[in-house]
């Protein structure tokens, strides 16, 4: 399933979160390896959404590194995080609306020449020339995500499913090297679901790294390699997908009951 | 017939002033979603420092540096946008209602000084010793405010054209992505409280670009003139004409003060006496029940926002 090049793409150092007087997060460590698409999954509570969020920097982590690539990432905000390379959606879509699909797409690309005050006046030409290759590298990706009819439509218009699609297209416009999935199948229909498994997977075999964050366990089962466990806060399970389904007790404490006795 | 034809030039005067104010408010609420409840108080700014640099001394007064027009105008422009660069950095955090709330109170407090602080700013009087420009060449006040109506259109177009094509370039793109969800937006890169703060300057510079052409025409500005009640007739304005739309902003500027006129003139001349002594409190409840009005059955405004399909690629 993954093109595992055996380097890590994103490695995640003793990270501990605390709120307060609560660890959410307890010194987590592990990598996510290069070229593949690693599940992280874990009950409610367990952690994944403030480790998914001290990783893209909306929650100061209290200890610990994460470094992408060789790259120290620790606390930088999500827009530096996207410039260095590391990707988001979200999950429950975030789309622009009231701009089209695929104004919402060619917003993505950094360090676009007509992003300023006067720049719209003063250079023309060179706006619209790099308007042009936007727009032709978005209609490209809207075409990969089958997205390209609905390119005109307003965004806040179209189906959850299409809009989970829409902010896969907008990520990819920066060109990341790690894109982060928080729950791709919750709410969305199972064609839609299937579209999008198949671009990830497509997206993968050209290198793309992804880190999938789910609730549901088939899913990872079934789409993910390596699988991660978080539970209470820590890391319980880090295996293959075939270790992960041989492993009772990971399932034990997927429901909450096995942890307690660790 | 030469009255009607002299007040139609005042009024499209005072109405023009206003539509560049109210094009400053759509730049910051109607493109970036800032609410801006304190649009009097960078206008005010404008004006009074045109006023103070263009001027001439007077006692109670600063400034009265006498300097080349277009520079006084430019000045006060300029200062308007250093109050709300201050003013954006320290509500930079703040979202919808409160950000609103902070910006009136900006407002409110403008007013204050300008009426307490008798030694700086002429205080409830005014200021005044504002000589307009090449008034003293042209002897014959209607032909004078012909002029003046002209210098104000081309600012009007000139802010109105900059706008258009900021918005329809990718800053515009960036301005809508940051209003409808500003936690994408820097998922995807983008700095949202660095452009926040630069629509907010931009936006009140133009209004303080306004009140300086207020000023100016007037030759005086006093702290009557930045009352909270020109915030609330700027944003009846923008409701009204259809916010992110510049062509409805001004549309809706030149029908709301034709209203607020027509109501104010019909109050005076035939509502019973009892009623005229409170023609300006019944117009403002007036404007209050346009803009409630509105935002009941027409929240997108007489000419709502297009979807905008980047023009500039194609």
């Amino acid at each position: 399933m993954s093109v595992y090049t055996g380097h890590d793409a994103l490695t995640v150092k003793g990270l501990t979160v605390d709120f307060g007087s609560f660890r959410a997060v307890n010194d987590v460590s592990l990598s996510i390896k290069k070229g593949t698409i690693t599940g992280l999954i874990g009950p409610n509570g367990a952690g994944k959404t403030t480790f998914f969020n001290a990783l893209m920097g909306t929650v100061q982590p209290t200890a610990g590194t994460i470094a992408l690539g060789d790259k120290n990432i620790t606390g930088l905000s999500s827009d530096d995080l996207f410039a260095s390379g590391l990707a988001r959606t979200f999950q429950i879509p975030r789309p622009f609306k009231k701009m089209s699909v695929l104004e919402n797409v060619m917003l993505a690309p950094m360090q676009q020449v007509g992003e300023g005050l006067l720049s719209p006046l003063l250079k023309r030409s060179l706006i619209k020339e790099q308007e042009k290759k936007i727009r032709q590298k978005a209609l490209g990706i809207l075409d990969f995500v089958t997205l390209s009819k609905l390119a005109d439509h307003d965004a806040g218009k179209i189906s959850g499913g299409q809009m989970k699609l829409l902010e896969l297209a907008r990520v990819l416009m920066g060109d990341p090297d790690v894109i982060l999935l928080d729950e791709p199948a919750a709410g969305v229909n199972p064609s839609l679901t299937k579209i999008l498994l198949e671009r990830i997977e497509a997206l993968n075999e050209q290198g793309k790294t992804f880190l999938v964050i789910e609730h549901d366990m088939d899913f990872i089962m079934k789409h993910c390699d390596p699988i991660i466990a978080l539970a209470g806060g820590e890391v319980v399970f880090e295996g293959t997908a075939k270790e992960a389904q041989a492993n009772t007790g990971l399932l034990d404490a997927y429901l909450g009951t096995g942890f307690d006795d660790d | 017939m030469i009255g009607i034809i002299s007040y139609a030039v005042f009024f499209t005067t005072i109405a023009a002033i206003l539509a560049i104010a109210v094009l400053g408010l759509n730049f910051q609420w109607g493109n970036t979603g800032l609410f801006n409840g304190g649009v009097a108080a960078f206008f005010g700014a404008g004006a009074y420092a045109t006023i103070m640099l263009g001027g001439t001394p007077q006692p109670d007064q600063l400034g009265g540096f006498g300097l080349f027009y277009p520079l006084a105008l430019i000045g006060g422009t300029i200062i308007a946008g250093a109050l709300a660069w201050v003013v954006g950095l320290l509500t930079l955090r703040l979202r919808h209602d409160y950000l609103a709330i902070s910006t009136f109170g900006v407002a409110v407090a403008f007013e204050t000084v300008v009426r307490n602080a008798s030694g700086f700013s002429g205080g409830a009087l005014g200021m005044r010793g504002f000589e307009r420009p090449l008034e003293a060449l042209i002897a014959n006040p209607f032909f004078y405010n012909l002029l003046f109506l002209l210098l104000v259109a081309v600012v009007l177009l000139a802010v109105y054209f900059y706008l258009e094509r900021v918005i329809k370039s990718p800053f515009g793109r960036l301005l809508r992505a940051i209003r409808e969800d500003e936690v994408a937006a820097q998922s995807l890169g983008k700095n949202p409280s660095k452009i926040r703060l630069k629509a907010f300057v931009v936006g009140s510079m133009i209004m303080g670009m306004a009140g300086g052409l207020f000023a100016s025409f007037y030759a005086f500005i006093s702290p009557q003139d930045v009352l909270p009640t020109l915030t609330f007739q700027i944003w009846a304005m923008l409701i009204v004409g259809g916010a992110g739309n510049n062509k409805g902003a001004i549309a809706g500027t030149f029908i709301i003060w034709g209203a607020w006129t027509l109501s104010g003139w019909g109050l005076a001349n035939y509502a019973p006496i009892e009623a005229q002594l409170y023609t300006g409190s019944i117009q403002y409840i007036i404007i209050g029940f346009i803009i409630v009005g509105m935002l009941l059955w027409r929240p997108q405004g007489l000419f709502p926002e297009k979807l905008v399909v980047s023009q500039s690629g194609r």
